[in-house]
C-alpha cells in the first residue's frame, strides 16, 4: 500500500525542527531513518498528519570522543556506528551490537536516536544503550537539553520518556574501562529477522575480580531490561562457570515475556538464560578471566 | 503547498525533474517518473529486498524512502550495471549458474551485491550467504544466487573458500 497523504518539512537545522515540531505536536511525526517509520506508514498503521524529516539536520550526524566519553548524534546511520574506528576501539559493544540490526541496506539508513525513540523491545539500540549505561540528549521546547539515564529513558513497547514536542538529539557512553570484555547473542529464525530473544553483556575485570557487571536482556518483555539481579551477584565476585550459571538463572528470573507466534513465554525464558550464560562467559573470556 | 514537491534525481547518470505528491515512495518514483523500471516492488515495507538501489553509493530499500528525500542525490538502479545485449559479469554470472528463475527478485540480489563486492572483493561463501541475507527468492534456494558470486568472484580474484582461512 501507500502511505496517506500528510504535509512534509525537511528542515535544515536543530532549530527550525524544533520549531516545527512545536507548531504539529501530536499531529506531527518526526522520521529518523525510517526504517520503522515508513513500514507502518505504508501500512496506514501510522497517519501522521506532518512528517518532520531529520535527514537534512547535518548537525545531528556525528560521532566523537570527549573527556572519556563517546557522544553520537541522533540521526547518524547506525552502519556508520559499527564502522567507525573509534567506536569500535572505545566502545566496541555498539560497533558490535549495531552489527546485529537488519540488514546493510536497512542499516545504511536506520539511526541510533530512531531505534533508541522507537523502542521496539526487540531492538539493539535500547538492550545496547542499557547496558552502556548510556545517558540521552533530550531537547525540551524551552531549548534545554535534558540528559536522562538508559535505565530511566525506556518505559515499556514502543514508549519513552520523550514528550510529543521533545527531540532526541543524541546519546553519551562512557568509553570501555581497562580489562572489559563484552559479548551479544541473539536467537532468531533468520538471519536479520528481529531476534526471539537476546542478551548483551559488558564486564570489567581487574585482579581477577569482577569490577562491574551491565546484562541486559530483549525480545523478553515489554521493553529491554538491565537484568539488575544478575549483574548484583557478579559485581565484586570472581568470575566462575558457576557463578555464571547462576547470573543467567537470575536473568530467566527477571525477563518477563509473553507468548506470541514466534514463541512461547517459556521458551523465552528458556533461550535468554543460555543466551546470558553464553554471553557472559564470551565477555569475561574476552576480558582476560580464566573461568574454572 | 507542501503536499508536492518539484524535485530532481540523477537516476543512472540521467536527471529526472518532477513534480511530486511527497507521500511516493522512491521505488514509484524510479519507475514512473524516472521511467526506470528494471527496479521492481515487491513486499513494500522493507522485508524482501527487490527494490534494493544504491543511493549515494550505498544500498537502501527504495520502498522505505520518500522520493523526497532523494532530491539532489545519485540512485543507481539495476540498468546502471548491463543490458541484455551487454550483461555485466555478475549478471553473466548469474545467467551462466542459474542464480535466477522467474527473475522478479534478480535486481535486488544485484544491487546489494553490487555495494558488497565493491566493499569485499573476495568473500568466502558464508559471507556471500550473510550479504544476501536481506533479499528474498523463492525459486532459486538461494544455492545458485551463491554458485553465481562464487564464480564471478573466483573468475576475477581466483578460489575462495567456505568460510575464511
Amino acid at each position: 500500500m501507500k502511505p496517506v497523504a500528510f504535509d512534509y518539512f525537511d528542515p535544515r537545522s536543530v532549530e527550525e525542527a524544533m520549531e516545527l515540531l512545536g507548531r504539529h505536536g501530536e499531529d506531527g511525526k518526526l522520521l529518523a531513518g525510517g526504517q520503522s517509520l515508513v513500514p507502518l506508514m505504508n501500512f496506514r498503521l501510522a497517519r501522521p498528519t506532518a512528517l518532520i524529516d531529520l535527514n537534512n539536520v547535518d548537525e545531528l550526524e556525528y560521532i566523537r570522543e570527549s573527556d572519556g566519553q563517546i557522544e553520537i548524534g541522533a540521526m547518524t546511520r547506525d552502519r556508520d556506528i559499527e564502522i567507525s574506528p573509534i567506536v569500535r576501539e572505545k566502545c566496541g559493544l555498539l560497533a558490535l551490537a549495531s552489527s546485529w540490526i537488519g540488514h546493510v541496506q536497512i542499516r545504511n539508513r536506520s539511526t541510533i536516536g530512531g531505534g533508541a525513540a522507537h523502542n521496539d523491545p526487540a531492538g539493539e539500540i535500547p538492550a545496547a544503550l542499557l547496558t552502556l549505561d548510556a545517558r540521552i540528549l533530550i531537547r525540551d521546547q524551552a531549548g534545554d537539553v535534558r540528559e536522562e539515564a538508559a535505565e530511566n529513558f525506556f518505559i515499556t513497547y514502543l514508549t519513552t520518556t520523550l514528550e510529543p514536542t521533545d527531540l532526541l538529539v543524541g546519546v553519551r557512553l562512557p568509553t570501555h574501562p581497562e580489562g572489559s570484555g563484552f559479548a551479544v547473542e541473539e536467537f532468531a529464525r533468520r538471519s536479520g529477522d528481529f531476534a526471539i530473544a537476546g542478551a548483551m553483556a559488558l564486564v570489567t575485570i581487574q585482579n581477577g575480580v569482577c569490577q562491574g557487571a551491565r546484562v541486559s536482556m530483549m525480545g523478553v518483555g515489554p521493553t529491554a531490561v538491565l537484568a539488575a539481579d544478575a549483574c548484583e551477584v557478579l559485581t565484586g565476585a570472581e568470575p566462575k562457570s558457576e557463578l555464571i550459571e547462576e547470573a543467567a538463572r537470575l536473568a530467566r528470573d527477571e525477563a518477563e515475556p509473553d507468548d506470541d507466534i514466534h514463541a512461547s513465554a517459556d521458551f523465552r525464558r528458556e533461550l535468554v538464560e543460555n543466551l546470558t550464560r553464553d554471553c557472559l562467559t564470551t565477555a569475561f573470556c574476552n576480558a582476560g578471566a580464566e573461568l574454572g | 503547498m507542501s503536499r508536492k514537491r518539484n524535485i530532481t534525481v540523477e537516476v543512472n547518470g540521467r536527471e529526472t525533474t518532477a513534480e511530486i505528491p511527497v507521500r511516493k515512495l522512491l521505488c514509484d518514483f524510479i519507475r514512473e517518473d524516472a521511467g526506470w523500471t528494471g527496479t521492481h516492488i515487491g513486499c513494500e515495507h522493507g522485508v524482501c529486498g527487490a527494490c534494493t538501489v544504491l543511493v549515494d553509493g550505498r544500498g537502501a530499500r527504495s520502498c522505505l524512502m520518500f522520493a523526497v528525500q532523494a532530491e539532489g542525490r545519485k540512485v543507481r538502479t539495476v540498468e546502471s550495471l548491463g543490458s541484455p545485449e551487454n550483461l555485466s559479469p555478475l549478471q553473466k554470472a548469474f545467467q551462466d549458474k542459474h542464480g535466477l528463475q522467474c527473475g522478479f527478485c534478480t535486481p535486488g540480489f544485484l544491487m546489494t551485491l553490487t555495494e558488497f563486492l565493491n566493499d569485499h572483493p573476495k568473500p568466502t561463501r558464508d559471507e556471500i550467504r550473510e550479504a544476501i541475507s536481506g533479499n528474498l527468492c523463492r525459486c532459486t534456494g538461494y544455492m545458485g544466487i551463491i554458485d553465481a558470486v562464487s564464480a564471478y568472484v573466483e573468475s576475477s580474484m581466483g578460489t575462495i573458500s567456505e568460510r575464511g582461512e
